[in-house]
């Protein structure tokens, strides 16, 4: 229905014909599908975030084995918008609860990986399936990511102790009534919206380029199938660049389009992502090189592999 | 009133909260001791794991999110 609408206004109503008249079509189509399927699923995790805080997973995953934890916090990542800035008191919060390192990982790799933007992107773009399987994937290598860090470091990567919690850390929170809950959700979602449509268009825009300019065998030849480092370069090449969700998942469409591999497409946007320099910096705060160093390769490790099992069975 | 905002010192938002809370002051005309903590072990000393958060007298009033003039002066009372 939306697909005709913008059919007649670009073909019938502006009367444009020709290539221009396409790549209008595209973007109108594109950024409005994906900019409201982005404000109704960032509406609906704000309106749960109104029930759970990160308090509240802290408090529900002292004294649980270390899977549940783990997977909580994974599952949660999905939930918190991810800023950087989030990650330190986080960090040092679970410290504090002595809940096991392994759920902190997990959570450090999957807020920025399973990133409810990415995934709304997916969802528009490909679908259910796909979205779905990608947050399946990302999760997996939380939980395994966060078990893996945890067993290699060592207390001397930890650069700030906090004290044990006393009073048995329980914080109070105000209850809400519903429609309070429903109206705060809308300006938190009509927020996020806000901070990231640029990015959006960005990513939008940069896509239709590679829709019109790039040729089709030019990335077919480098990352294709037939190359069976793909997975890899793309990963490398993912790391050190540095970009919200928003602009990365428009990519994956087009890139896919001119003969590039879905799980490498994926690879690259999950690198992109969820490793990134400034990230790095900040976590320099607490934890010593050598754990960010082994946190991001281990990180890398898993998404490389999450890229070939994608490409295997798609 | 001692009123404390508190951060993680890297992103804006406890700069926002900060002026928010200000505001709040002259326009209700009430007086307080106003202070920004972005020590983190400070910041954790109040259980705190989202930022920013408004502490007053002592009592953790609101986290996580960046409070309006309206809820910043509902906090008041």
């Amino acid at each position: 229905m939306w697909l005709s609408s913008v059919d007649f206004f670009v073909y019938d109503f502006l009367a444009l014909h020709g290539s221009f008249a396409d790549s209008l079509h595209f973007f109108i189509y594109d950024f409005v599908k994906i900019l409201t399927l982005i404000l109704v699923i960032i509406y609906v995790i704000s309106f749960i975030q109104t029930y759970i805080k990160t308090e509240t997973l802290r408090d529900f995953i002292r004294g649980k084995s270390q899977f549940v934890g783990n997977l909580c916090a994974a599952i949660f990542g999905i939930l918190t918008p991810f800023c950087s800035c989030s990650s330190i008191p986080l960090f040092l919060g679970f410290s504090q609860a002595r809940i096991p390192r392994s759920a902190t990982f997990s959570f450090l790799i999957s807020s920025p990986m399973n990133n409810e933007i990415a995934i709304a992107i997916l969802f528009a773009t490909f679908g259910w399936k796909i979205a779905l399987l990608y947050t399946l994937f990302g999760l997996i290598t939380a939980v395994v990511g966060g078990y893996i860090v945890a067993k290699v470091s060592t207390d001397e990567d930890i650069l700030i102790s906090v004290p044990y919690m006393k009073h048995g850390g329980k914080v109070h929170f105000e209850k809400l009534p519903f429609f309070k809950r429903v109206n705060s959700a809308w300006q938190s979602a009509l927020k996020v919206i806000k901070d990231i449509y640029l990015y959006v268009i960005a990513g939008i825009f940069i896509g239709s380029v590679i829709h019109g300019f790039v040729p089709a065998d030019f990335i077919a030849k480098y990352a294709g199938a037939d190359n069976p480092f793909a997975v890899l370069i793309a990963v490398i090449a993912g790391i050190p660049m540095y970009s919200g969700a928003a602009t990365v998942a428009p990519l994956i469409e087009p890139l896919t389009s001119k003969g590039m591999l879905m799980g490498t497409a994926l690879s690259f946007m999950m690198a992109v992502v969820a490793l990134s320099l400034p990230e790095a910096m900040i976590l320099k705060k607490v934890m010593s090189w050598r754990l960010i160093c082994l946190f991001f390769s281990i990180v890398g490790v898993g998404i490389i592999l999450v890229g070939y099992l994608f490409n295997i069975i798609l | 009133m001692h009123i404390k905002v508190l951060g993680s010192g890297c992103c804006s938002n406890c700069e926002t909260q900060m002026e928010i809370v200000k505001k709040a002051l002259s326009t209700t005309g009430k007086f307080a001791k106003l202070e920004k903590v972005v020590d983190l072990v400070e910041v954790m000393n109040y259980g705190v794991m989202s930022t920013p958060a408004i502490v007053i007298n002592g009592k953790v009033k609101a986290r996580g999110k960046v409070l309006n003039e309206q809820e910043v002066i509902a906090l008041f009372e």
